[in-house]
């Protein structure tokens, strides 16, 4: 890990699907620690960013790296892996598993027992079992998710399969987790809930966070800095203050559209 | 310790029935049971791909096929010799067959092992459809090679092959890939399985190397399609390459879908309803399969997600889950 630097830099990364450019020449750091949000209208590009991030795309041009290693080309399970998990915008939890068994999937890496422990029972994997299980039993605690332990995922109520998503990303023990609109579809309650849960999460996990929202009032609240995108060019990055008085932001994105979220939101 | 001590329960267990069904049953429910041995197996290993996976393989006769004509060979060659010299030191029948028949087994598992390697290496590109395409296109490359291989006796079979399956080998077999299973089920590697048929990129995005997972599923899946090859041919004596047709792989479909993609007790059931079945059928006469083919058609209708679903059988005394209860 290189001290002081940034724990993500993205460099000039460009991402074309054959003639469309879906992300042109975006740079920006992320500092260790930080909640870091990534904003901009429909189609602007921070999904396939966090594509590139986590691996699912190779990006055209540019590096990602992640803690001074490069993660182009590394495959998502490698990515997990080197300690970068993220949740999905439209939820993809393993549908006929029990909530404790998908957290428990994501702490598979973290697994020593092998396939022979597996097969032969051997006290080694039982310990392993026991502790991933002791470990998602904790998590699911954590989100709120106890009690539905032993449900399947997919017969969640919507706003607990969206916590089970941040349970099961943490089960990675990533550093730097990214989120891709956790709070969607949520009440007003229910998202400042999350992002409160999710501030203290930070704190305890000591996780650096990656934020894409189309919440206003949840980004402007609780991300200390914001990169706007749109059509693929990142237009700004700054503060919360910054990005709201940015007028490009303004003309771009937020427009009236902002005011009349601050208005009904509060 | 516990372990050890369950394996030699279990062989004891198969021994002693296997002496008991000999004497007791006819020939020709004998044979029924035989033949329901194998098809579970095949269907169990099946269900590690299709249903554990969630990858769609229609060639599994064709393992199978690797697995029967692999061992064969090698018992009509090595295996036979060593029979003779185990039975010319005073050994037992039992165990001088019993030992080149496990050798041959082996031996025939690796070789559609091998393949299932091979096989799998495609599956990392392709799913669904495709993939099914791929392992049709397989399961009949397998077939047409044999057909015309002169030395495994191409299109007029391969006869002779020593007698050796008994219910002890046949049970072996079964507990074998069933325990393996399950024990692969209830655990993080089978988790990930499962994870990556429900769903493979969220897998993938949280660690799981997909990749990795769906050939080991492979691997596994036609080591055993193998190994109940192997008991087969030294079932039957001979084998035939017309055995190893397409409708054999989806026949082996059948029964993985009918028991419930996923579910272990469910594909062992399966496999042995829809192998006793035909025969039940026979006073039918020519509307034997005509009626099979319904009650396929009305099972699916009715139990879309399979006899089991996603559930395994459970003892009815045992506790439900952690957690029910205080």
């Amino acid at each position: 890990m290189t001290t002081g630097g940034p724990i993500l830099r993205l460099d000039r990364v460009t991402m074309r699907f054959g003639g469309l450019k879906a992300i042109s020449d975006l740079s920006f750091d992320v500092a260790p620690g930080e909640l870091f949000g990534l904003i901009g209208p429909n189609g602007a590009g921070k999904t396939t960013a966090f594509n590139l991030i986590t691996g699912v795309y190779a990006p055209t041009q540019g590096t990602i790296t992640f803690e001074g290693t490069r993660l182009n080309g590394l495959r998502p399970s490698r990515i997990a892996r080197a300690g970068v998990t993220r949740t999905f915008q439209n939820i993809r939890l393993f549908a006929s598993r029990t909530c404790l068994d998908n957290v428990c999937i994501a702490a598979h890496m973290h697994s020593g027992a092998g396939l022979a422990d597996a097969v032969l029972r051997t006290p080694r994997f039982a310990r392993d079992e026991k502790r991933m299980r002791d470990e998602g039993r904790a998590l699911l605690d954590l989100m709120g998710l106890l009690a539905w332990a032993d449900t399947r995922a997919v017969d969640l109520p919507y706003g607990q399969q969206r916590r089970l998503e941040i349970a099961r990303a943490l089960a990675g023990k990533p550093r730097l987790l990214l989120l891709d609109e956790p709070a969607a579809g949520l009440n007003p309650q229910e998202s400042d809930d999350l992002m409160h849960l999710m501030q203290s999460v930070r704190r305890d996990f000591k996780l650096t966070l990656l934020l894409i929202e189309h919440d206003m009032r949840v980004v402007m609240g609780i991300c200390e800095r914001i990169a706007v995108l749109d059509y693929g060019i990142k237009i700004a990055e700054g503060t919360p203050e910054e990005i709201r008085r940015n007028p490009k932001v303004i003309e771009a994105y937020l427009g009236e559209e902002v005011e009349a979220d601050l208005g009904s939101g509060a | 310790m516990r372990g050890a001590l369950g394996i030699v329960a279990t062989l004891l267990v198969l021994a002693g029935l296997d002496f008991a069904l000999n004497r007791a049953i006819n020939p020709y429910i004998f044979q029924i049971v035989m033949l329901c041995g194998i098809n579970v197996i095949l269907a169990v290993s099946l269900n590690l791909i299709n249903g554990f996976t969630g990858q769609f393989s229609i060639g599994h006769a064709g393992f199978m096929a690797l697995g029967a004509y692999g061992s064969a060979m090698f018992s009509l060659g090595i295996g036979g010799k060593w029979a003779a010299g185990l039975a010319a030191a005073g050994l037992p029948a039992p165990i001088a067959t019993g030992v080149p028949l496990a050798v041959a087994l082996v031996i025939g598992g690796l070789v559609a092992a091998i393949a299932g390697y091979l096989v799998g290496l495609p599956s990392l590109r392709l799913r669904g459809d495709y993939l099914a395409i791929v392992t049709l296109g397989f399961g009949e490359i397998i077939r047409v090679i044999i057909t015309n291989v002169e030395w495994v006796g191409a299109s007029r079979g391969l006869p002779g092959i020593p007698g050796w399956t008994s219910f002890f080998w046949v049970g072996v077999g079964v507990v074998g890939v069933v325990a393996l299973s399950l024990n692969l089920a209830n655990s993080t590697h089978g988790r990930a399985l499962f994870a990556i048929r429900d769903d493979e990129v969220a897998a993938e995005a949280l660690g799981v190397n997909t990749t990795g997972y769906k050939v080991l599923a492979f691997v596994i899946g036609s080591f055993f399609a193998g190994v109940a090859g192997g008991l087969f041919a030294h079932y039957l004596s001979y084998l035939n390459p017309n055995t190893f047709v397409f409708l054999k792989s989806i026949e082996v479909i059948a029964m993985v879908v009918l028991g419930g993609l996923g579910s272990v007790s469910g594909s062992v059931i399966a496999a042995i309803v829809l192998t006793v079945l035909p025969e039940v059928l026979r006073p039918v006469k020519e509307y034997r399969m005509v009626i099979y083919s319904l009650m396929l058609i009305v099972l699916m209708i009715t139990r879309p997600q399979g006899l089991f679903g996603y559930r395994e059988l459970r003892w009815p005394f045992r506790k439900a889950a952690p957690g029910t209860r205080t």
